[in-house]
């Protein structure tokens, strides 16, 4: 397996595993065939039915990780081009995405305990509502398992892009900013796709809610943590 | 060249975000730090959008597939997550509806009051 240990064999195994996911999102057309989620059940499936070592992996694996830093970054150029719709409804918009984010924290770290969680399990899905990046940036710094952020970010998405309407009809969310926003702040780009469907303003609201929420937690996130422990 | 040129700003704002990160040492990350050097940069007109829409473009159009190898990983903590995957979609459920909610009452009321 020696073969394996250089940085083409991840590259290619994730590209062509994506590659598979888009195809059956395509076909499939449903939120929980993740086009992320199938890649990553795929490679890890592949990994251990070959018995080859993580490490041969991610040497390409490391190639892509270093993109990271820059998708954080990028970030920025959405969030511009949204600023325009947070003048509108400022205040509310502001208010909502952080007293959201708020309880989206609390109600964690009170389930973590319930649970009786791992410490480093409950770090890790504190930062499980924002967008992919940020909240691997966010569990690095206040010392989570960024593949455990991961997993729970994409699992958040998919939850809040396939019943998050149902939740807003449910307890009588309609005003279309409240619903866009509501769907961006709790379930990122994945909620995102989701309001899209809905119409155009709930689809700007949640894209804007993206950034906000991912912006708001990396803020509120240390404070809380500094205040609570 | 343009790509690379393109590219050259970013790197710059990443480099710039980390140097402050290393200096202060604030609660949040670098490439947080960046992100809002970024927007500061856009909103003052000092970067244009189309200095850097095609790295931009690049980026974002691929976003999903820099996350592989960070969820890949998860094959290392297997055994620190099993028997736990009950527990973490359970938070996952009741948190997600949570935000939903409050998010979209606390707007709703917001709007609708004409508060503040």
């Amino acid at each position: 397996m020696e073969i394996l240990n250089t940085p083409y064999f991840g590259l290619i195994i994730s590209i062509l595993a994506f590659e598979f996911g888009l195809f059956l999102n395509k076909k499939f057309k449903f939120s929980l065939l993740n086009p992320l989620l199938i890649s990553i059940v795929t490679i890890i499936s592949f990994l251990m039915v070959f018995n080859i070592d993580f490490e041969y992996y991610n040497q390409g694996g490391k190639l892509l990780s270093f993109f990271l830093g820059p998708a954080t970054i990028i970030l920025a150029v959405p969030l511009y081009n949204r600023l325009e719709h947070l003048k509108s409804n400022f205040k509310a918009i502001i208010i909502g995405t952080t007293v959201g984010s708020f309880s989206g924290i609390i109600t964690v770290i009170i389930l973590s305990r319930l649970f009786e969680l791992d410490n480093l399990i409950g770090l890790s899905m504190l930062p499980k509502s924002v967008t992919t990046p940020i909240g691997i940036e966010i569990s690095k710094q206040i010392g989570g398992i960024p593949s455990v952020t991961v997993a729970a970010i994409i699992l958040t998405g998919i939850f809040g892009a396939v019943t998050g309407p149902l939740i807003c009809r449910l307890f009588g969310v309609k005003d279309k900013v409240a619903l866009g926003i509501a769907l961006g702040t709790a379930s990122h780009a994945l909620g995102t796709t989701r309001a899209i469907e809905i119409g155009e303003t709930e689809g700007a609201m949640s894209s804007l809610a993206i950034g906000l929420a991912g912006l708001i937690t990396v803020f509120l996130l240390p404070i809380l943590l500094l205040l609570l422990f | 060249m343009k790509l690379f040129r393109q590219i050259s700003i970013i790197l710059s704002i990443a480099f710039t975000g980390e140097l402050i990160k290393y200096i202060f040492n604030p609660p949040i990350p670098g490439n947080v730090i960046s992100m809002l050097l970024l927007l500061t940069l856009l909103i003052r007109g000092i970067v244009k959008i189309k200095m850097i829409d095609k790295v931009a473009k690049f980026l974002l159009d691929h976003l999903a597939i820099f996350f592989i190898p960070a969820g890949v990983s998860l094959i290392k903590d297997f055994e620190l997550l099993k028997d736990k995957w009950l527990a973490i979609i359970t938070i996952v459920v009741i948190s997600t509806i949570v935000i939903i909610v409050v998010t979209g009452l606390t707007i709703q009321f917001i709007k609708r009051r004409g508060l503040l």
